[in-house]
Protein backbone atom coordinates (compact mmCIF):
# COMPACT_ATOMS: atom_id res chain seq x y z
CA UNK A 1 0.00 0.00 0.00
CA UNK A 2 3.06 2.61 1.06
CA UNK A 3 4.89 1.70 -2.41
CA UNK A 4 1.80 2.34 -4.85
CA UNK A 5 0.80 5.75 -3.45
CA UNK A 6 2.33 8.55 -4.47
CA UNK A 7 2.16 10.52 -1.21
CA UNK A 8 1.94 8.97 1.96
CA UNK A 9 1.67 11.45 5.41
CA UNK A 10 2.28 9.39 8.51
CA UNK A 11 1.49 11.52 12.53
CA UNK A 12 2.56 14.48 10.62
CA UNK A 13 1.98 17.12 13.59
CA UNK A 14 2.36 20.81 13.46
CA UNK A 15 3.01 23.61 16.12
CA UNK A 16 3.38 26.54 16.36
CA UNK A 17 3.88 28.71 19.48
CA UNK A 18 3.07 25.59 21.68
CA UNK A 19 0.29 25.34 19.93
CA UNK A 20 -0.74 22.26 17.64
CA UNK A 21 -1.85 23.23 14.73
CA UNK A 22 -2.22 19.68 12.83
CA UNK A 23 -2.41 16.73 14.89
CA UNK A 24 -1.15 13.50 14.00
CA UNK A 25 -2.71 14.17 9.92
CA UNK A 26 -2.82 10.53 8.22
CA UNK A 27 -3.24 10.75 4.56
CA UNK A 28 -2.70 9.22 1.00
CA UNK A 29 -2.62 10.38 -2.36
CA UNK A 30 -2.44 8.07 -5.11
CA UNK A 31 -2.52 8.72 -8.90
CA UNK A 32 -5.27 9.74 -10.69
CA UNK A 33 -6.96 11.11 -7.55
CA UNK A 34 -8.44 14.38 -6.43
CA UNK A 35 -8.08 14.85 -2.55
CA UNK A 36 -9.86 17.82 -1.11
CA UNK A 37 -9.04 19.07 2.36
CA UNK A 38 -11.70 20.27 4.02
CA UNK A 39 -11.87 21.95 7.63
CA UNK A 40 -13.22 25.37 9.46
CA UNK A 41 -11.12 28.63 9.30
CA UNK A 42 -8.05 28.12 10.84
CA UNK A 43 -8.31 24.41 10.69
CA UNK A 44 -4.75 23.96 9.09
CA UNK A 45 -5.38 23.54 5.47
CA UNK A 46 -3.11 25.92 4.29
CA UNK A 47 -0.29 25.06 6.66
CA UNK A 48 -0.77 21.16 5.32
CA UNK A 49 -0.09 22.24 2.00
CA UNK A 50 2.80 24.49 2.52
CA UNK A 51 4.42 21.39 4.95
CA UNK A 52 3.97 19.40 2.02
CA UNK A 53 5.67 21.72 -0.61
CA UNK A 54 8.65 21.82 2.17
CA UNK A 55 7.78 25.71 2.82
CA UNK A 56 7.38 24.81 6.21
CA UNK A 57 9.11 22.39 8.69
CA UNK A 58 6.76 19.85 10.03
CA UNK A 59 7.29 19.25 13.56
CA UNK A 60 7.01 15.82 13.49
CA UNK A 61 5.69 12.82 11.49
CA UNK A 62 6.68 11.77 8.17
CA UNK A 63 6.24 12.45 4.36
CA UNK A 64 6.78 9.92 1.86
CA UNK A 65 6.96 10.49 -1.34
CA UNK A 66 6.33 6.99 -3.86
CA UNK A 67 7.68 5.17 -0.62
CA UNK A 68 10.85 7.13 0.01
CA UNK A 69 11.49 9.62 2.31
CA UNK A 70 11.36 13.21 1.25
CA UNK A 71 14.42 14.38 2.55
CA UNK A 72 16.21 11.34 0.43
CA UNK A 73 14.55 12.33 -2.81
CA UNK A 74 13.95 15.99 -2.06
CA UNK A 75 14.59 17.12 -5.91
CA UNK A 76 13.15 14.49 -7.26
CA UNK A 77 9.93 15.43 -5.32
CA UNK A 78 9.87 18.88 -6.02
CA UNK A 79 10.48 18.47 -9.83
CA UNK A 80 7.74 16.76 -9.79
CA UNK A 81 5.33 19.49 -7.55
CA UNK A 82 3.37 22.20 -8.76
CA UNK A 83 1.60 25.04 -6.28
CA UNK A 84 -0.93 27.37 -6.54
CA UNK A 85 -1.23 29.09 -3.13
CA UNK A 86 -2.91 32.21 -1.81
CA UNK A 87 -0.64 34.29 -3.32
CA UNK A 88 -0.48 35.07 -7.26
CA UNK A 89 2.89 34.77 -7.83
CA UNK A 90 2.55 37.67 -10.41
CA UNK A 91 4.62 40.32 -11.02
CA UNK A 92 1.93 43.02 -11.21
CA UNK A 93 4.01 45.38 -13.39
CA UNK A 94 4.95 42.90 -15.96
CA UNK A 95 2.56 41.75 -18.26
CA UNK A 96 0.71 38.24 -18.68
CA UNK A 97 2.39 36.41 -20.76
CA UNK A 98 6.00 37.96 -19.43
CA UNK A 99 4.40 36.92 -16.10
CA UNK A 100 3.73 33.39 -17.72
CA UNK A 101 7.00 32.87 -19.80
CA UNK A 102 9.22 33.66 -16.76
CA UNK A 103 7.03 31.38 -14.62
CA UNK A 104 7.73 28.40 -16.80
CA UNK A 105 10.64 29.35 -18.77
CA UNK A 106 9.07 29.39 -22.11
CA UNK A 107 11.22 31.47 -24.22
CA UNK A 108 8.77 34.88 -24.38
CA UNK A 109 6.82 34.68 -27.03
CA UNK A 110 6.30 31.24 -27.14
CA UNK A 111 3.15 29.91 -28.97
CA UNK A 112 2.08 27.61 -25.63
CA UNK A 113 2.58 30.36 -23.29
CA UNK A 114 -0.09 32.56 -26.01
CA UNK A 115 -2.35 29.61 -26.02
CA UNK A 116 -2.48 29.17 -22.25
CA UNK A 117 -3.52 32.55 -21.80
CA UNK A 118 -6.10 31.89 -24.71
CA UNK A 119 -7.47 28.83 -22.78
CA UNK A 120 -7.75 30.51 -19.39
CA UNK A 121 -9.94 33.09 -21.66
CA UNK A 122 -7.40 36.17 -21.63
CA UNK A 123 -7.53 36.48 -25.29
CA UNK A 124 -5.97 39.72 -26.27
CA UNK A 125 -4.93 40.63 -23.13
CA UNK A 126 -0.98 39.14 -23.13
CA UNK A 127 0.49 42.41 -23.51
CA UNK A 128 -1.33 44.00 -20.45
CA UNK A 129 0.28 45.02 -17.17
CA UNK A 130 -1.13 42.71 -14.79
CA UNK A 131 -2.27 45.42 -12.18
CA UNK A 132 -4.61 46.41 -14.93
CA UNK A 133 -6.37 43.29 -14.90
CA UNK A 134 -9.05 42.45 -12.04
CA UNK A 135 -8.41 40.29 -9.17
CA UNK A 136 -10.25 37.29 -10.79
CA UNK A 137 -8.62 37.90 -14.49
CA UNK A 138 -5.20 38.19 -12.19
CA UNK A 139 -6.05 34.62 -10.97
CA UNK A 140 -6.73 32.79 -14.41
CA UNK A 141 -3.34 34.25 -15.12
CA UNK A 142 -1.86 32.44 -12.49
CA UNK A 143 -4.35 29.22 -13.41
CA UNK A 144 -2.78 29.38 -16.80
CA UNK A 145 0.50 27.51 -15.08
CA UNK A 146 -1.11 24.48 -14.75
CA UNK A 147 -1.89 23.99 -18.31
CA UNK A 148 2.50 24.71 -18.94
CA UNK A 149 3.28 22.16 -15.98
CA UNK A 150 4.59 18.38 -16.17
CA UNK A 151 3.91 18.45 -12.48
CA UNK A 152 2.81 15.36 -11.33
CA UNK A 153 1.17 16.68 -8.17
CA UNK A 154 -0.78 19.83 -8.13
CA UNK A 155 -1.11 21.48 -4.55
CA UNK A 156 -4.01 24.13 -5.26
CA UNK A 157 -4.52 26.54 -2.42
CA UNK A 158 -8.35 28.19 -3.13
CA UNK A 159 -7.94 28.03 -6.73
CA UNK A 160 -11.53 28.94 -6.81
CA UNK A 161 -11.39 31.90 -5.18
CA UNK A 162 -12.32 35.22 -7.36
CA UNK A 163 -13.20 33.26 -10.30
CA UNK A 164 -16.49 32.88 -11.88
CA UNK A 165 -18.68 30.15 -12.30
CA UNK A 166 -17.13 29.36 -16.17
CA UNK A 167 -13.34 30.28 -14.81
CA UNK A 168 -14.25 27.47 -11.98
CA UNK A 169 -15.68 25.26 -14.32
CA UNK A 170 -12.23 25.59 -16.49
CA UNK A 171 -10.11 24.81 -13.31
CA UNK A 172 -12.39 21.67 -12.84
CA UNK A 173 -11.63 20.62 -16.07
CA UNK A 174 -7.82 21.22 -16.10
CA UNK A 175 -7.95 18.38 -12.69
CA UNK A 176 -10.16 16.14 -14.51
CA UNK A 177 -7.50 15.99 -17.32
CA UNK A 178 -4.79 15.88 -14.96
CA UNK A 179 -5.93 12.96 -12.92
CA UNK A 180 -7.00 11.21 -15.91
CA UNK A 181 -3.37 11.47 -17.48
CA UNK A 182 -2.13 9.67 -13.99
CA UNK A 183 -1.54 12.68 -11.81
CA UNK A 184 -2.82 13.83 -8.21
CA UNK A 185 -4.57 16.96 -7.14
CA UNK A 186 -4.61 17.96 -3.52
CA UNK A 187 -6.99 20.68 -3.07
CA UNK A 188 -8.88 23.50 -0.02
CA UNK A 189 -11.80 24.64 -1.26
CA UNK A 190 -14.76 25.83 0.83
CA UNK A 191 -16.98 25.55 -2.37
CA UNK A 192 -18.64 22.63 -3.49
CA UNK A 193 -16.98 20.51 -6.03
CA UNK A 194 -18.75 19.31 -9.68
CA UNK A 195 -17.20 16.64 -9.81
CA UNK A 196 -17.64 12.96 -8.79
CA UNK A 197 -14.40 11.71 -8.47
CA UNK A 198 -12.94 14.14 -5.29
CA UNK A 199 -12.25 12.19 -1.79
CA UNK A 200 -12.24 14.00 0.58
CA UNK A 201 -10.12 14.31 3.60
CA UNK A 202 -11.23 16.08 6.82
CA UNK A 203 -8.83 18.32 9.12
CA UNK A 204 -10.99 18.92 12.17
CA UNK A 205 -10.23 21.27 14.99
CA UNK A 206 -7.14 20.34 16.70
CA UNK A 207 -8.57 21.26 19.96
CA UNK A 208 -10.52 17.96 19.40
CA UNK A 209 -7.35 16.11 19.08
CA UNK A 210 -8.09 14.42 15.99
CA UNK A 211 -8.11 14.03 12.05
CA UNK A 212 -10.50 12.11 10.58
CA UNK A 213 -10.88 10.41 7.19
CA UNK A 214 -13.98 11.12 5.98
CA UNK B 1 11.39 20.05 -17.25
CA UNK B 2 10.87 23.79 -17.81
CA UNK B 3 11.22 24.49 -14.15
CA UNK B 4 14.31 22.94 -13.17
CA UNK B 5 16.71 24.92 -15.36
CA UNK B 6 16.25 28.84 -13.74
CA UNK B 7 19.21 30.25 -11.84
CA UNK B 8 21.31 33.30 -12.32
CA UNK B 9 20.33 34.52 -15.31
CA UNK B 10 16.44 33.96 -15.49
CA UNK B 11 16.35 35.97 -11.95
CA UNK B 12 19.05 38.63 -13.44
CA UNK B 13 17.09 39.51 -16.49
CA UNK B 14 13.88 39.34 -14.48
CA UNK B 15 15.00 42.38 -12.05
CA UNK B 16 16.33 44.50 -14.11
CA UNK B 17 13.28 43.93 -16.19
CA UNK B 18 11.19 44.89 -13.04
CA UNK B 19 13.52 47.64 -12.35
CA UNK B 20 13.22 49.40 -15.97
CA UNK B 21 9.42 49.10 -15.18
CA UNK B 22 9.86 51.13 -12.43
CA UNK B 23 12.86 53.62 -13.08
CA UNK B 24 11.71 56.41 -11.14
CA UNK B 25 11.70 54.54 -8.24
CA UNK B 26 15.16 53.10 -8.88
CA UNK B 27 15.95 56.61 -9.67
CA UNK B 28 15.57 57.88 -6.27
CA UNK B 29 18.59 56.19 -4.81
CA UNK B 30 21.07 58.02 -7.09
CA UNK B 31 19.28 61.74 -6.74
CA UNK B 32 19.45 60.89 -3.25
CA UNK B 33 23.23 60.45 -3.87
CA UNK B 34 23.49 63.83 -5.17
CA UNK B 35 20.71 65.83 -3.29
CA UNK B 36 22.47 65.18 0.08
CA UNK B 37 25.81 65.74 -1.41
CA UNK B 38 24.70 69.15 -2.87
CA UNK B 39 24.03 70.04 0.78
CA UNK B 40 27.45 70.08 2.24
CA UNK B 41 28.66 73.11 0.55
CA UNK B 42 25.79 75.24 1.38
CA UNK B 43 25.40 73.52 5.60
CA UNK B 44 28.86 73.15 6.26
CA UNK B 45 31.28 75.15 4.33
CA UNK B 46 31.83 76.11 0.86
CA UNK B 47 35.84 76.51 1.24
CA UNK B 48 37.36 73.95 -1.16
CA UNK B 49 40.23 73.32 1.36
CA UNK B 50 37.86 72.00 3.73
CA UNK B 51 35.36 70.58 1.64
CA UNK B 52 38.65 68.38 0.01
CA UNK B 53 39.68 66.98 3.71
CA UNK B 54 35.88 66.23 4.22
CA UNK B 55 35.14 65.02 -0.03
CA UNK B 56 36.19 61.10 0.83
CA UNK B 57 34.14 60.37 4.08
CA UNK B 58 31.10 62.49 2.44
CA UNK B 59 31.00 60.42 -0.68
CA UNK B 60 31.11 57.02 1.15
CA UNK B 61 28.78 58.17 3.20
CA UNK B 62 25.92 59.12 0.92
CA UNK B 63 26.62 56.02 -0.80
CA UNK B 64 26.24 53.76 1.97
CA UNK B 65 23.00 55.13 2.58
CA UNK B 66 22.20 55.43 -1.06
CA UNK B 67 22.35 51.44 -0.60
CA UNK B 68 20.42 50.93 2.23
CA UNK B 69 17.55 53.04 1.08
CA UNK B 70 16.95 50.86 -1.88
CA UNK B 71 18.19 47.53 0.12
CA UNK B 72 14.55 46.70 1.48
CA UNK B 73 12.58 45.96 -1.50
CA UNK B 74 15.27 43.53 -2.37
CA UNK B 75 13.65 40.68 -0.97
CA UNK B 76 10.13 42.10 0.13
CA UNK B 77 7.72 42.61 -2.98
CA UNK B 78 8.87 38.98 -3.62
CA UNK B 79 7.64 37.83 -0.32
CA UNK B 80 4.18 39.39 -0.21
CA UNK B 81 3.36 38.06 -3.97
CA UNK B 82 4.29 35.04 -3.50
CA UNK B 83 7.15 34.75 -5.57
CA UNK B 84 9.48 34.07 -2.78
CA UNK B 85 7.71 30.75 -1.61
CA UNK B 86 7.50 29.29 -5.52
CA UNK B 87 11.60 30.41 -5.49
CA UNK B 88 12.13 28.32 -1.83
CA UNK B 89 9.83 25.62 -3.36
CA UNK B 90 11.80 25.09 -6.88
CA UNK B 91 14.25 22.11 -6.78
CA UNK B 92 17.43 23.92 -7.80
CA UNK B 93 19.69 25.77 -5.41
CA UNK B 94 18.93 29.41 -4.09
CA UNK B 95 22.31 30.08 -4.26
CA UNK B 96 22.39 31.26 -7.99
CA UNK B 97 19.15 33.24 -7.66
CA UNK B 98 20.00 34.80 -5.07
CA UNK B 99 23.69 35.69 -6.55
CA UNK B 100 21.21 36.90 -9.76
CA UNK B 101 18.93 39.02 -7.41
CA UNK B 102 22.00 41.24 -5.92
CA UNK B 103 24.00 41.37 -8.78
CA UNK B 104 20.71 43.26 -10.30
CA UNK B 105 20.96 45.45 -7.27
CA UNK B 106 24.14 46.33 -8.02
CA UNK B 107 23.30 47.24 -11.50
CA UNK B 108 20.28 49.55 -10.78
CA UNK B 109 21.99 50.94 -7.55
CA UNK B 110 25.78 50.86 -6.97
CA UNK B 111 26.81 51.44 -10.26
CA UNK B 112 24.93 54.64 -11.07
CA UNK B 113 26.01 55.84 -7.93
CA UNK B 114 29.62 55.21 -9.30
CA UNK B 115 28.44 57.17 -12.87
CA UNK B 116 27.33 60.02 -10.94
CA UNK B 117 30.38 60.48 -8.43
CA UNK B 118 32.20 62.70 -10.47
CA UNK B 119 29.11 65.14 -10.37
CA UNK B 120 29.22 65.04 -6.49
CA UNK B 121 33.38 65.15 -6.44
CA UNK B 122 33.07 68.29 -8.52
CA UNK B 123 30.60 69.90 -5.99
CA UNK B 124 33.37 69.07 -3.15
CA UNK B 125 36.02 70.10 -5.03
CA UNK B 126 38.05 66.62 -4.88
CA UNK B 127 40.95 67.08 -6.99
CA UNK B 128 40.67 65.62 -10.20
CA UNK B 129 43.59 62.71 -9.74
CA UNK B 130 40.99 61.16 -7.29
CA UNK B 131 38.54 60.61 -9.96
CA UNK B 132 39.61 57.51 -11.36
CA UNK B 133 40.92 55.86 -7.75
CA UNK B 134 36.86 57.46 -6.29
CA UNK B 135 34.98 55.13 -8.89
CA UNK B 136 37.04 52.23 -8.94
CA UNK B 137 36.49 51.92 -5.39
CA UNK B 138 33.06 53.06 -5.44
CA UNK B 139 32.36 50.14 -8.61
CA UNK B 140 34.09 47.48 -6.32
CA UNK B 141 32.51 49.12 -2.55
CA UNK B 142 29.05 48.95 -3.62
CA UNK B 143 29.24 45.62 -4.83
CA UNK B 144 29.95 44.48 -1.52
CA UNK B 145 27.17 46.82 0.28
CA UNK B 146 24.85 45.52 -1.80
CA UNK B 147 26.07 41.80 -0.93
CA UNK B 148 25.77 43.23 2.59
CA UNK B 149 22.46 45.05 2.63
CA UNK B 150 20.90 41.64 0.79
CA UNK B 151 21.81 39.72 4.21
CA UNK B 152 19.77 42.54 6.22
CA UNK B 153 16.86 42.60 3.39
CA UNK B 154 16.54 38.75 4.15
CA UNK B 155 16.40 38.91 7.90
CA UNK B 156 13.86 41.65 7.81
CA UNK B 157 11.94 40.32 4.89
CA UNK B 158 8.65 39.20 6.91
CA UNK B 159 8.55 42.52 8.91
CA UNK B 160 6.12 44.99 8.09
CA UNK B 161 8.57 47.97 8.96
CA UNK B 162 11.79 46.67 8.44
CA UNK B 163 13.97 49.16 6.94
CA UNK B 164 14.98 50.81 10.23
CA UNK B 165 16.28 47.37 11.76
CA UNK B 166 17.60 46.55 8.22
CA UNK B 167 19.72 49.75 8.34
CA UNK B 168 20.91 48.56 12.46
CA UNK B 169 21.85 44.89 10.77
CA UNK B 170 23.64 46.34 8.15
CA UNK B 171 25.80 49.49 9.37
CA UNK B 172 28.41 48.09 11.35
CA UNK B 173 28.87 45.25 8.32
CA UNK B 174 29.75 48.38 6.31
CA UNK B 175 32.54 49.74 8.22
CA UNK B 176 35.29 47.62 6.78
CA UNK B 177 34.21 49.15 2.75
CA UNK B 178 33.85 52.60 4.04
CA UNK B 179 37.39 52.44 5.81
CA UNK B 180 38.95 51.17 2.80
CA UNK B 181 36.78 52.96 0.32
CA UNK B 182 37.41 56.29 1.94
CA UNK B 183 41.15 55.42 2.21
CA UNK B 184 41.73 54.57 -1.58
CA UNK B 185 40.13 58.24 -1.99
CA UNK B 186 42.12 59.72 0.63
CA UNK B 187 45.35 58.03 -0.48
CA UNK B 188 45.39 59.12 -4.46
CA UNK B 189 44.56 62.70 -2.88
CA UNK B 190 48.07 62.64 -1.07
CA UNK B 191 49.98 61.39 -3.73
CA UNK B 192 50.51 57.93 -2.03
CA UNK B 193 49.89 54.30 -4.04
CA UNK B 194 46.18 53.84 -3.88
CA UNK B 195 46.13 49.97 -5.40
CA UNK B 196 46.52 48.76 -1.35
CA UNK B 197 43.23 50.04 -0.13
CA UNK B 198 42.00 49.22 -3.66
CA UNK B 199 42.67 46.15 -3.31
CA UNK B 200 41.61 44.69 -0.21
CA UNK B 201 38.10 46.48 -1.30
CA UNK B 202 38.64 43.55 -3.91
CA UNK B 203 38.97 40.78 -2.20
CA UNK B 204 36.22 41.91 0.16
CA UNK B 205 33.93 41.80 -2.87
CA UNK B 206 35.54 38.28 -4.10
CA UNK B 207 34.68 37.03 -0.14
CA UNK B 208 31.32 38.76 -0.71
CA UNK B 209 30.14 37.38 -3.92
CA UNK B 210 31.51 33.55 -2.81
CA UNK B 211 30.11 34.01 0.73
CA UNK B 212 26.81 35.72 1.03
CA UNK B 213 24.64 34.25 -1.47
CA UNK B 214 25.13 31.30 0.92
CA UNK B 215 24.17 33.33 4.19
CA UNK B 216 21.22 35.22 2.58
CA UNK B 217 20.01 31.62 1.33
CA UNK B 218 20.48 30.08 4.96
CA UNK B 219 18.61 33.51 6.23
CA UNK B 220 15.52 33.61 3.61
CA UNK B 221 14.65 30.32 4.39
CA UNK B 222 14.29 30.76 8.39
CA UNK B 223 12.88 33.79 8.15
CA UNK B 224 10.05 32.56 5.61
CA UNK B 225 9.61 29.30 8.32
CA UNK B 226 6.54 30.48 9.55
Amino acid sequence: MVNSSLLTVNDLRFERDDIAVINDACLTLNNGEILQIEGPNGSGKTTLLRILTTALQPSGGEILYQGQILSECRFDYLSNILFLGHQSALKLTLTAEENLSWITSELPGSISVLNALKRVGLRGYSDIPCHSLSAGQQRRVALARLLLSNAKIWFLDEPFAALDGQGVKFVEQCMERHVNGGGAVMLTTHQPIGMESVRRYSLVDSSDGEALDA
Amino acid sequence: MPESNRGFSAYFRRDLLLAYRRRGEVASPVIFFVMVATLIPLGVTPEPDSLKEMAPGIIWVMALLATLLSAEGLFVSDYKDGSLEQLLISPNLLVMPIFGKVTAHWITTGLPLTLASPLIALMLSLPSVAYLPMMAGLALGTGCLSFLAAIGAALTVSLQKGSLLLTLIVMPLYMPVIIFGSAVVQYSIDGMAWSGPLAILGAMLTAAIALCPLAIAAVLRLTTIN
